[in-house]
């Protein structure tokens, strides 16, 4: 792997109480594609809205760096945010349905945010507008950007907000749960598109998602949050393969398979704790079968090899 | 959509029409005009003479055949007081309150959606409670009060502003207008605010209400991931978004400012129909109340359809099939 586009140390976003986001640390090289996963709940979309600058009120980053370009972010002035947002780094949402704007034609949509960035007339940011459609798969584009949303079906939809992520070529792009809300067959045509399309462009890719067999088809790297941290990163292969830490291990087998047919779906019991109300050791350890004194203590990350985990009890066994 | 239009101007028309039956019973059942416009001293045979001419001899369906027939021709009667064709009366006092009204809704737009925007978009700002908490007063108090308040304050402690009555008028297009003239302009201040407090504070808790609910939506924060400049956000994908409800309550608040004037007009002796409908009510001018009643009638059913109209300009989904992919 060459340069490192985008790296989050120690990451803190708290919305008062509740420590959605508490000290993350991660990196991501260029034209790689990390897959963020966890349960609901477990910070992976604050994570995203903190590096491009858009956290919610009341949320706050607390602490942590967001080194991008070789630049600390998170000190960033608003103006120097706006200037890197949709130009260097892009964001894409989960539901197609509510990401673009009902009352405003795809081309108005899609010349504003080039003309946000460069200085270029109505008609050639227009016709940036048109070979970005088509670039994504989508029909007759000239006709299609006339266009309101409501016009387009669910897949189409974000294909169009991925050529609007797209527009300006940006260093790395955050796709939270993107095909989450789609068929599963429109699904993996834009899961297989967008994968073409950020090699192609050696765009960096950071995909939150619950679904570990499309990390598993889709990223090099995979981090596991709990509770506002990362648990357990690595290789997608060695981690899915391999997982050191029990609630990685939780995930993997509650993934339906096909050894598992007419078995129930193994569940990991318990609940996702609170994030206003964290225990000072492990978060994992009401739900964790391995769980005993050691683990009431903070827990740090342990390094091992190129992979890392926060688990005193780490899983021994090769798994198959 | 032109079918849509020709529809909607179809139920205008029904509108009308039902109205007509209404107002003709309504204004038939009270009073009777006879008794007002004869002398009690007056002999049988002159009473037979004018009930003959008013038609007022008739069975209540025949008057009323007549009545729309005429309505029709644009001819509502001829005013007992004025002894002009009623609907020349009301038309003469129209640009009066249409100028108040038009002040009026300018006011509360210009006043009440910057002031909307800025409290929906900063909810916890001390700036935003106070506005928020001033609309409500706005709200609650009594126009004809306010109007007082307006006088005794500027017209006679001030003395900034001229307090009664429409001050010079110019002409343009073959009608007087006060608001041509500096001295007119000056009088027509004081009215035009007292009628557009209440709808500047709803109009800016219109704006605010809407302003919360599309804050959170996904496409306003898509726009800012996109890195579009906040004027850009603010002006257009959020603006654009609650223009619907905003137009809406412009339009309908439009037609009850001119409707409902007759208070504003009275405290400060505006001549508009508004004062022209209580000097009629209180001797009882049947044409001119029918004429007022239809004019204000007509008034709500063509707003209403410029609303509508305005809706499908503004909101792409309700637009009706027959156009685009
Ligand atoms: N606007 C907000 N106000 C208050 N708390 C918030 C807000 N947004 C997020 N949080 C807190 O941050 C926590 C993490 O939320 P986040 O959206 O990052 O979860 P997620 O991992 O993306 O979950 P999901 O898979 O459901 O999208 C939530 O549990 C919540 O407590
Ligand atoms: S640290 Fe302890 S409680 Fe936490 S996952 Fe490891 S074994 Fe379980
Ligand atoms: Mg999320």
């Amino acid at each position: 792997m060459n340069a490192t586009v985008l790296e989050v140390r120690d990451l803190r976003t708290h919305f008062g109480q509740a420590k959605a986001v508490d000290g993350v640390s991660f990196s991501v090289a260029r034209g790689e594609v990390l897959g963020l996963v966890g349960e609901s709940g477990s910070g992976k979309s604050v994570t995203g809205f903190s590096i491009i600058g858009l956290v919610d009120p009341p949320g706050t980053i607390v602490g942590g760096q967001i080194v991008f370009d070789g630049r600390d972010i998170t000190s960033s002035s608003r103006e120097e945010m706006r200037a890197l947002r949709g130009r260097r780094m892009a964001m894409i949402f989960q539901d197609p349905m509510m990401t673009l704007n009902p009352v405003l034609r795809i081309d108005t949509q899609m010349i504003e945010a080039v003309q946000a960035h460069e200085n270029v007339s109505r008609a050639d940011a227009r016709a940036r507008a048109r070979d970005a459609l088509g670039m994504v798969g989508i029909p007759s584009p000239d006709e299609r950007l006339q266009a309101y949303p409501h016009q387009f079906s669910g897949g189409m939809r974000q294909r169009v907000v991925i050529a609007i992520a797209l527009l300006h070529r940006p260093d790395f792009i955050i796709a939270d749960e993107p095909t989450t809300a789609l068929d599963v067959t429109i699904q993996a045509q834009i899961l297989a598109e967008m994968q073409k399309l950020v090699a192609q462009n050696n765009t960096s890719l950071i995909w939150i998602t619950h679904d570990l067999a499309v990390v598993s088809r889709l990223a090099d790297r995979i981090a596991v949050m709990y509770a506002g941290r990362i648990v357990e990163s690595g290789p997608v292969s060695d981690v899915l393969a391999r997982p050191l830490h029990p609630y990685t291990a939780g995930l993997i087998d509650s993934v339906p398979s096909r050894n598992q047919r007419g078995e129930r779906l193994r569940q990991i019991p318990g609940m996702a704790p609170s994030v206003a109300r964290l225990p000072t050791g492990c978060a994992f350890a009401p739900r964790c079968a391995r769980a005993d004194a050691m683990c009431t203590q903070a827990v740090p990350l342990f390094p091992a090899g190129p992979r890392e985990h926060r688990c005193v009890h780490p899983l021994p066994e090769l798994r198959v | 959509m032109t079918a849509a239009v020709v529809r909607r101007l179809l139920q205008a028309v029904m509108v009308m029409l039902a109205m007509t039956v209404i107002v003709f019973i309504a204004i038939n059942v009270i009073g009777d005009p006879v008794d007002i416009l004869i002398s009690p001293d007056a002999d049988q045979i002159e009473r037979a003479r004018v009930v003959q001419a008013l038609g007022l001899d008739l069975p209540l369906w025949q008057q009323y055949l007549r009545f729309l027939w005429a309505a029709l021709h644009g001819d509502l009667g001829e005013s007992y007081v004025y002894n002009e064709p009623a609907i020349r009366v009301i038309l003469q006092r129209l640009p009066a309150t249409l100028e108040l009204a038009v002040s009026a809704i300018l006011i509360a737009i210009v006043v009440g959606v910057p002031l909307g925007l800025y409290a929906g978009l900063r909810p916890h700002g001390i700036l935003s409670r106070v506005i928020m908490t001033v609309s409500i007063l706005g709200f609650s108090l009594p126009t004809f009060w306010v109007g007082l308040v307006l006088i005794m304050f500027f017209g006679v402690q001030l003395g900034w502003l001229p307090s009664g009555g429409r001050g010079q008028t110019a002409e343009l297009f073959g009608v007087q207008w006060a608001f041509l003239t500096k001295d007119g302009l000056a009088h027509l201040i004081l009215p035009a605010v007292n009628l557009a407090l209440f709808d500047a504070c709803l109009i800016l808790r219109l704006t605010r209400a809407g302003v919360a609910e599309v804050l959170p939506l996904d496409f306003v924060k898509f726009a800012r991931a996109k890195g579009l400049k906040e004027s850009r956000v603010i002006g257009v994908h959020i603006s654009k978004n609650i223009m619907i409800p905003v137009v809406t309550i412009i339009g309908l608040e439009f037609g009850s400012i001119v409707a409902f004037s007759v208070v504003t007009e009275s405290v400060f002796s505006w001549p508009g129909m508004g004062k022209l409908i209580i000097d009629s009510i209180n001797v009882l001018d049947r044409p001119i109340i029918t004429a007022y009643l239809m004019a204000i009638v007509a008034f709500f059913v063509i707003i209403n359809l410029v609303v509508d109209l305005t809706y499908t300009a503004l909101d792409p989904r309700v637009r009706l099939q027959g156009e685009g992919p």
